[in-house]
């Protein structure tokens, strides 16, 4: 009696789960399955589940020459701010695990806390210095903007996770005659290898994801997939299957690499506050 | 005295490993200084803007003018709307996100059939970029004609609701809380896991109840996560943008313009450069209000 309860209540936990996922998901599935459709079927009156799928609006997204260029800013972008990143981060992020001194704890804070400058407050300079410098709406502007606001949690994650290299190993390896080079290129790294995959996983989904600088300071040029997707807002035009088209590409690499890298992100997202 | 100078001399401290060797703070400085540089100098340049008559339409009109921007900013209705939008949406997302990512985070916690996946689907629209979500939302669910949200409604007889129009706030509270529940559900669920199962088990035995152990062990384990989400969560809600930008674009009205949206407005519509940096400055100034919050509870729990 008492198991079948049980058995009866992880049934109902289980329909609740999954009730519950799928609502959460559903509008992404919906663009998906937009997106095999015409235009005329994407606002059909009733909506249509089973139909035809066509793959014209992918065929249509990618002759535009443009979608490819906006793809490719996305990816220079993102990947070069997180590499950028990762430079500045590592280093740091090795002196601060496992040589702290007393001024660690305090630099890690104050890392922070740039965290929390509000990019609004700082848009109006920012837009200017852009515009001194030549650097508005081209790919190396939005690089420093998004290596710079990417670090703090960049250092931080990875901190964390050199914190969790057994100090033993390192300290065996020095008995050994290992020189410092030698004891982080072939014992420190390839521990540490998983971390910063995820660290740089970490950085690459926000920098494809911001909408805030990307939207201001490009215009065409550099401008990444955010902004290409802005531009359908304006026209209320009827082109919602090529829209669910170049947004599932533009969301669909991100949303693997979330998936992949979902548990190693809670450390990055809350800055080692919850593990 | 005598044992004072008989005591043997202690062994001279075993030197911190080569780290005289390591130069820890050349490491450390390009990081910092970058950082530094990022923080300063925009920051600089907005407090010497915010006093000065600037507009980029009339640069040769630029003169130093005092509090005039900060008076004529806190004296705009506009500005007081948006800093109570702002507000609205921040709270009113908090407890969504918080309330509901709680449970979610506790129904995820048990094991089903396929667990993992539904897990996985349900923490997706926290991946998904912000305009992407929000036009989604604006053209294929919420729109009034051929959104299925109206189609719906129609097709049951109720009629349809022009989202953007009539709820516009509520619209984006709709869409920024879909994007973040995922969020709050994903640092909750992974802070439940680390809670200990013989201590529920233990509670059990002495016969708890689901909801007392929910109240009374889980809760009370999940609090340095919920305050650590809702800090970070109001972080990125103060500077919301990008969802604004392309459904509503602040409007109808002032309806949905929030401090980052009339920021924006001064900045690159009016390009009134003095008005929007002393704005930038009001905006820094609440940002830096929760982030006392949120370093000192993190710094809590930081072991160095």
């Amino acid at each position: 009696m008492k198991t079948n309860n049980k058995k009866s209540n992880q049934w109902l936990i289980g329909l609740l789960g999954w009730l519950v996922a799928c609502i959460l998901f559903f509008p992404i599935f919906w663009m998906f399955i937009t997106s095999f459709k015409t235009e005329a079927m994407a606002v059909a009156t009733p909506p249509q589940l089973f139909f035809k799928p066509t793959l014209e609006n992918y065929v249509a997204v990618q002759e535009r020459a443009a979608y490819f260029n906006f793809a490719w800013n996305s990816v220079i972008i993102s990947v070069g701010a997180t590499i950028l990143a990762l430079l500045l981060a590592v280093p740091a992020a090795y002196a601060m695990s496992f040589f702290p001194s007393k001024r660690t704890k305090s630099t890690l804070l104050w890392m922070l806390s740039t965290k929390m400058l509000p990019s609004v407050g700082v848009l109006v300079p920012i837009y200017i210095l852009g515009r001194e410098t030549g650097l508005l709406d081209t790919r190396i502007g939005l690089i420093i903007i998004y290596t710079l606001i990417n670090l703090p949690i960049v250092v931080w994650m990875i901190y964390s996770f050199f914190k969790e290299v057994p100090k033993e190993i390192l300290e065996a390896d020095r008995m050994d005659g290992a020189s410092t080079y030698q004891e982080v290129a072939y014992v420190l790294l390839p521990l540490a290898l998983p971390g910063i995959a995820s660290t740089a996983l970490l950085s690459i989904i926000l920098s494809w994801n911001e909408a805030f600088w990307s939207l201001n300071l490009t215009t065409f040029d550099a401008a990444p997939l955010t902004a290409f997707i802005a531009s359908f807002s304006s026209p209320q035009g009827l082109f919602w299957a090529k829209l669910s088209a170049a947004s599932t590409m533009a969301i669909a690499p991100i949303l693997i690499f979330g998936w992949i890298s979902q548990k190693q992100l809670v450390r990055g997202l809350t800055f080692g506050a919850v593990k | 005295m005598t044992s004072v100078v008989t005591r043997p001399q202690p062994p001279s401290k075993p030197k911190e490993r080569s780290s005289g060797k390591i130069p820890t703070l050349a490491l450390v400085a390009p990081s910092v200084i970058v950082l530094i540089l990022w923080m300063v100098v925009p920051l600089a340049m907005a407090i010497w803007f915010a006093f000065q008559r600037y507009n980029l339409l009339i640069p040769d009109n630029r003169e130093f003018i005092g509090l005039g921007n900060f008076i004529f900013i806190l004296t705009d209705p506009a500005l007081w709307i948006s800093i109570g939008t702002t507000l609205v949406l921040v709270a009113s997302v908090l407890l969504i996100t918080i309330g509901l990512g709680t449970l979610l985070a506790v129904l995820f916690n048990q094991d089903f059939p396929g667990q993992g996946i539904a897990r996985v689907l349900a923490i997706s629209p926290f991946f998904v970029m912000p305009t992407v979500s929000a036009l989604i939302w604006k053209n294929m669910l919420m729109h009034p004609v051929n959104g299925l949200f109206a189609q719906i409604t129609r097709g049951l007889g109720l009629g349809a609701i022009d989202w953007f129009t009539d709820f516009p706030l509520v619209s984006i509270i709709i869409i920024v809380s879909w994007e973040w529940l995922p969020f709050a559900l994903l640092i909750l669920l992974t802070a439940i896991q680390s809670l200990d199962t013989s201590q529920i088990e233990a509670a059990r035995m002495d016969g708890a109840k689901p909801f007392a152990l929910f109240r009374y062990v889980v809760l009370p384990h999940l609090s340095r996560a919920i305050a650590v989400v809702a800090m970070i969560e109001t972080i990125f809600f103060l500077a919301i943008f990008g969802e604004i930008f392309v459904t509503t674009g602040g409007g109808p009205g002032l309806a949905t313009t929030n401090l980052a949206y009339y920021i924006y407005l001064k900045a690159l519509l009016e390009f009134d450069v003095g008005g929007a940096s002393a704005g930038g400055l009001i905006a820094v100034v609440l940002a830096n209000i929760v982030a006392i919050f949120l370093v000192r509870s993190v710094a809590s729990n930081l072991d160095t």
